[in-house]
């Protein structure tokens, strides 16, 4: 690997448009960068999507990146931080069977000590759940594997730009003084030829 | 189609209704189809490019009583359409129209959507689509358009529901000819070409909350560019097509003259300066002029115009005008910085930006540097350019041919050229006195395009001679077009430089794998006979003794004629910059 590359975080702002997410896909794909963790969902404000990609490149090229996603016309703003600007968490799910947990005081100490929370306790299985950095949650996928983990997930980073005064209120002011178009979704999927014939 | 269903007049977008503020016209009743059609004739759209089928039948039914209207302009296979669209973008300055089916017509349309992305021409495709209830099911003629086309528009859209036609076509031209141009594609399920709604009128479009073509310029900016220029010993200027595209020609022109700044261009911004202006010094890049290659490396103040330092242009970075202060004006802040590293850029257009540089620059001359052009010129007639046109050797050479197409047209024909070695040789010795003369497919290469590209051009600018110059092996990449000219009656002059081979891959072959030309022996029909076939003169040529009479018949001639030359078999096109090598190191021979 080279050297100079480091993990990027991007943040994109954009409309909530349908193959947008391919359009911004194909980005990475053109150039032969691999993804490695991908979020997009909607942001505080109605109308605007909020993505976050993590890629490891060097800073040219996530710069050159960042411009070229920028410059897509349903793209709002593209912004590119390493992780000492950023403060990012990912959310860990992890299913293990009840019995055990319930007759190992050891696990349940170790719960409390990595924060995990029971989100589900029923009584063949649990599932706890934790947000943290990457070795964190994977930390205690190790720890859990000999009480039989049966199934554990992860989600993709979200990240908080340290350096980012006013964000919310600009995104606020721009979706007021400049309402988004509604998505035009396909409605005839289901309806067949009832709707039209030749 | 007799089901059509009539939708009510779309609950419209907030954003939509603040932009359409106007008198609100009568609402009436009509189909998507209609709707498409209107917006063309309100967007002034004049000619269409075209191929019918399945999946676009009802536009086509619609556009039947539109005739008078909009001419539709049959072509003989998708990629000749969108082609000549592009031909017609690149001669008129307007946005080129495209109508394509579904599936392998939306398929054969790719090869043109890359070259109008990379050379950012303004173009509006509009394909059928199978009915939306039957998307995702493969049925017949179904193709995911959409994703196919992605990494090859500017933007595109698919359309299930006709109310949405009028608000999408008019994003659809906004954004194919503001900022930096480029193809467009808006995909319609047959559908929402047959719903009727209630139709409100046309609104175009002006902005776009996520779009910016063009930023305010910063004035710091030009600034800082002054004064480097203003202090420059050996400035030089790269121009590309970004002036074309921003219709900047006087404005470049009076920068050039005040800062009295040798100035080279790439080749898609050729024409933009009349080929004998006493600063025009030549072409860049592979197969450019000795004197802009050699003196890229000594400026010492680089200021690039509209061009993105394409590598045909560089060569090998890394020994690229490294001693040089950069400049870089430029629309596309993406291209800034992203091949050659620029002291200042000039993020704008270069309509705006450039007068605004020129107040600032003094008046100047540089007489010492310009002949140091001139030098290296008198080294390249001698080397190369002397045998070029006026060939000692018994075949005729591809450049003495475009001496006497200069001589004969004076300059103003427009030149449309294919791809390959009569590419760079045409680009190299056309004399130019407009511009938006020289048509030619720079950043994809695409063989095949001259042809259709030269019958749009001509229908773009119909009071201009068109000559298409083309190679023997990309003339059979697309020559069915002859029957688009054959059906329209059009005026276009075809001259085929055959050298019996495919040239420039051959020369390669020559120059770099010990001559071992694998496969590049291509045979030609009797083109005169094919011509004669879709009721087109011609004549071919092998004698230097015939050359200024039949090219002067060509341009006489009453419609199109077909003009085929044969040239040496192995001629190679010099100077030229290895590939991997630095700009300094470009050779002779």
């Amino acid at each position: 690997m080279n050297p100079n590359k480091e993990q990027y975080t991007i943040t994109v702002y954009t409309e909530n448009q349908i193959g947008l997410l391919n359009r911004i896909a194909i980005l990475f794909s053109r150039r032969k960068i691999n993804v490695e963790s991908l979020n997009t969902s909607p942001s505080e404000v109605e109308g605007i999507h909020r993505f976050t990609i993590v890629i490891n490149e060097t800073e040219e090229v996530v710069r050159k990146l960042c411009r070229q996603i920028e410059k897509q016309v349903d793209i709002l703003k593209a912004y590119y931080n390493t992780d000492d600007e950023i403060i990012w968490q990912e959310l860990a799910l992890y299913k293990v069977p009840t019995e055990e947990i319930a007759e190992k005081v050891k696990v349940e100490r170790l719960l409390r000590e990595y924060g995990a929370r029971a989100v589900v306790i029923r009584k063949d299985y649990t599932v706890f759940e934790t947000t943290g950095q990457r070795e964190e949650t994977a930390r205690l996928v190790e720890v859990l594997e000999p009480y039989g983990l049966i199934e554990f997930v992860r989600s993709a980073r979200v990240a908080i730009i340290k350096d980012s005064h006013g964000f919310h209120e600009k995104l606020k002011e721009f979706e007021k003084t400049e309402p988004g178009e509604e998505v035009v979704e396909n409605e005839y999927l289901d309806q067949q030829d009832k709707v039209f014939t030749m | 189609m007799s089901n059509a269903t009539t939708t009510p007049a779309p609950a419209q977008s907030k954003a939509k209704t603040t932009a359409a503020k106007k008198a609100a016209p009568v609402a009436r009743e009509i189909s998507g189809s209609v709707a498409v059609l209107e917006a063309f004739v309100e967007e002034d759209v004049d000619t269409i490019f075209g191929y019918p089928g399945g999946a676009i039948m009802p536009i086509y039914d619609a556009l039947y009583d539109y005739q008078e209207k909009l001419k539709h302009i049959l072509v003989r296979h998708e990629q000749g359409g969108i082609h000549a669209a592009q031909g017609y973008a690149r001669s008129s300055g307007k946005t080129g129209v495209v109508f394509a089916t579904s599936g392998p017509g939306a398929t054969n349309l790719v090869t043109g959507l890359a070259d109008a992305m990379i050379d950012s021409t303004p173009l509006v495709c509009v394909t059928g689509q199978v009915f939306a209830h039957l998307l995702g099911t493969d049925a017949f003629q179904e193709t995911d358009v959409i994703n196919i086309t992605t990494p090859v528009t500017k933007w595109n859209y698919q359309v299930t529901d006709a109310t949405e036609i009028p608000s999408v076509l008019a994003k659809a031209f906004y954004i194919a000819g503001s900022g930096r141009p480029g193809p467009v594609l808006i995909d319609i399920t047959k559908n929402a070409q047959i719903q009727k709604f209630n139709y409100e009128g046309y609104t175009k479009c002006t902005h776009i909350r996520s779009y910016r073509p063009k930023p305010i310029v910063r004035k710091e900016y030009i600034q800082q560019a002054a004064e480097l220029i203003n202090q420059a010993q050996r400035p030089f200027v790269l121009f590309g097509q970004g002036v074309i595209l921003g219709k900047a020609e006087k404005e470049f022109r009076e920068f050039v003259e005040k800062s009295g700044i040798p100035s080279a261009w790439t080749i898609m911004g050729l024409s933009a300066l009349p080929t004998d202006h006493p600063l025009n010094v030549g072409m860049l890049g592979m197969h450019g002029n000795y004197g802009p290659n050699v003196l890229t490396n000594e400026c010492d103040v680089l200021i690039a115009i509209g061009m993105r330092f394409d590598d045909r242009v560089t060569g090998r970075l890394d020994k690229y005008a490294k001693q040089a202060t950069v400049i870089h004006l430029d629309i596309d802040p993406a291209e800034i910085d992203k091949n050659v590293k620029a002291a200042v850029g000039v993020w704008g257009d270069c309509k705006e930006t450039l007068p605004l540089l020129t107040t600032l620059i003094q008046k100047k001359s540089h007489p010492e540097w310009l002949k140091r052009f001139k030098d290296y010129y008198k080294e390249e007639v001698d080397a190369v350019i002397k045998e070029e046109l006026n060939p000692s050797a018994e075949q005729m050479t591809m450049g003495e041919v475009m001496k006497v197409l200069n001589e004969l047209t004076g300059g103003d024909a427009i030149i449309v050229t294919d791809v390959g070695q009569h590419q760079m040789v045409a680009c190299r010795y056309a004399e130019f006195n407009k511009t938006r003369s020289n048509i030619t497919s720079g950043g994809l290469g695409t063989m095949g395009f001259g042809l259709p590209a030269a019958i749009g051009a001509k229908f773009g600018a119909q009071d201009r001679t068109v000559v298409a110059i083309i190679g023997d092996g990309g003339f059979q990449m697309t020559l069915q077009e002859l029957g688009t000219i054959m059906q329209t009656e059009l005026n276009v002059k075809i001259m085929i430089l055959n050298n019996h081979f495919l040239g420039m891959v051959r020369q390669w072959q020559q120059l770099f794998h010990d001559k071992r030309y694998s496969f590049v022996d291509i045979a030609s029909p009797d083109f005169v006979m094919v011509a004669k076939g879709y009721g087109i003169a011609g004549q071919s040529i092998h004698q230097r003794a015939d050359l200024e009479k039949a090219v002067k018949t060509m341009l006489d001639h009453k419609g199109s004629y077909l003009l085929e030359v044969v040239v040496g078999k192995e001629n190679n096109v010099f100077p030229m910059v290895p590939q991997g090598c630095s700009v300094s190191e470009i050779r002779l021979k």
